[in-house]
Parts: C-alpha cells; structure tokens; sequence
C-alpha cells in the first residue's frame, strides 16, 4: 500500500494530505504519526488539508484520534489550511474537531507550535 | 428516464461499494456531477460528504453494495438523486439508527443524522434481514 510521506523540520513532523485518502491510507498515516512522534522525539505535528476538498467523519476522526495520541506522547497537533467549504459542511455534519488547534496556513500553524513550546 | 410527478430521473452511474477505494471513487464520480449539474462549492462537498458516509455505511453495516446515481430536472430545478442499496442484516429501530452520536460500530455516529442534514431530501428504507436502502437528493435551481 502507498503510504503519505512524513517531513521532519526541527523538532516538528509535517504531513501534507496531497491526495483523497482511502480509510485504510487514513489509518495507516495516523499510526505512521503516532511511531515518528515518538522515533523522532517531535512535539509538534502539522497537517496540512489544503488540498482536500472532502472531510468526512472518518478522516474527521482520524484527524481527531492523532492529535489525541500527539497530546499522550507531550507534542501538539496543528490542522492548517481547511477550505471553507469544508469546514462549513463540517459543521452540518455535526463534527467538532475536539482537540484539534487549527490554523490559516503552514507559516501560521508552525509560528503557533513554536508559540506553544516557549 | 423516469418521470415522478414533474420529475425526470435518469441515471447517470452505477458504483459497486466493496471496498476502501471504491468509497474514493464515489466520491470522485459524485463530485464530477455535482459539478456538471453546476452546483456552488459548498452543495458540492455536502453531497460529497453525505455520500461519502453513507458508502461507508453500506461498506461496514451493509457487508457492501450498490450506489446509483441520477440526475434529475424538475422546472427551474436540477438536481442529483444517489441511493444505496444492500442486502445486509437491515437496520431494525430507524429513528435510532438517525439519532446523532448512536453507533453499534465504534463510529461517532453522526453518519446518518449528518447526510440527512447535508441534503435537500433523505429516505430510508429498511427491513432486518432484507436489507437497507438510503436515498439523499439534493436540489439547484437552474
Ligand atoms: N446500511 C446499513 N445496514 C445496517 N445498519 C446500518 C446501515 N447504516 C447504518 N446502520 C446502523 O446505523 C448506525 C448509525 O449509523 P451512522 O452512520 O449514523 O453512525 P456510525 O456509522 O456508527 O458512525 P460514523 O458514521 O459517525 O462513523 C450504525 O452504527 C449501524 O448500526
Ligand atoms: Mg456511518
């Protein structure tokens, strides 16, 4: 199975979403996460959503699921770059992203987590 | 073609639901009508989304399935009918299953509830033991 690539700048993990992930890619990337926050001693995880054009309540969760496991393991998740659409249809769906900071774009999200860790 | 009342219903595609990746390419293929049928941004990705869901639901409830979608006109109306169809265990409390936060999977249970919110019209169908069918319309003025 591909997998999605995982970046590592300073002591933060970035991933960015590039493609319409299937449930068992989903699942792999969030185990993928939760292993490097821990190989690479990070404590900040950024996702990048900018190009999803969908979220739906099983990406929701995973979403969900790895910033919980981040906070277990001392490091933060942000979520950056979510379209207005998305988050709209998000909001009608009933999905609260709980947990999960979020920011307008990769330079904010990373000033955030560099903010958190001071 | 179908007609119902003033409305003409023709089918536009036939998705099998037995896998992960089949549940992408509903998406894609619903996601390509929705804009064909020149619905905004945001109708697009709350049919996207409800479909979305309830494949996954004919997936894991369901044991999979058959999703058909239709365009449809109505006057100044065009729209896209999707139904999905199984012949899986049934769902036998509805007005449970609809209740947001109610799962019998581990899930959020907010699948159903969510796709009945996120489109114009919502039905379903269901017998324990026969099986389950869901249909989601959303509507655009032309
Ligand atoms: N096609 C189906 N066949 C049988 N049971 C179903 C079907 N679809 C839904 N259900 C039942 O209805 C419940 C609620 O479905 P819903 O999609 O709202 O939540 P979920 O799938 O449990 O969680 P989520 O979708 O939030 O991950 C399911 O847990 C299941 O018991
Ligand atoms: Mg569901």
């Amino acid at each position: 199975m591909e997998r999605i690539p995982i970046l590592r700048m300073g002591n933060c993990l970035i991933v960015a979403i590039q493609v319409d992930m299937h449930d068992r890619l989903a699942i792999a990337l969030q185990d993928d996460l939760t292993e490097r926050i821990v190989k690479d001693k990070a404590k900040g995880v950024l996702i990048d959503i900018s190009a999803l054009d969908v979220v739906d309540s099983f990406i929701g969760r995973m979403i969900s699921n790895t910033a919980a496991m981040a906070t277990v393991l001392d490091a933060e998740t942000v979520v950056v770059g979510m379209q207005p659409s998305v988050a709209i249809t998000l909001v009608e769906l009933g999905l609260t992203l709980s947990g999960v900071s979020t920011a307008l774009n990769v330079e904010k999200g990373m000033a955030l987590l560099q903010q958190r860790r001071r | 073609m179908m007609h119902v009342g003033d409305v003409t219903e023709t089918l536009a595609a036939e998705v099998g639901l037995r896998s992960d990746e089949e549940i992408v390419r509903l998406r894609q293929i619903v996601r390509d009508h929705a804009i064909a049928q020149g619905f905004s941004l945001v109708d697009q990705t709350k049919f996207v989304t409800a479909a979305s869901e309830l494949a996954r639901n004919t997936l894991q409830y369901g044991g999979g399935g058959d999703a058909r979608l239709s365009k449809l006109t109505n006057g100044v109306r065009v729209g896209l009918r999707l139904r999905f169809v199984d012949r899986g265990p049934g769902i036998a409390d509805i007005e449970r299953a609809l209740r947001d936060g109610f799962t019998s999977g581990g899930g959020l249970g907010l699948g159903l509830g969510g796709a009945r919110r996120l489109c114009d019209e919502f039905e379903i169908q269901s017998e324990p033991g026969k099986g389950t069918v869901v249909s989601i319309t959303k509507w655009k003025l032309r």
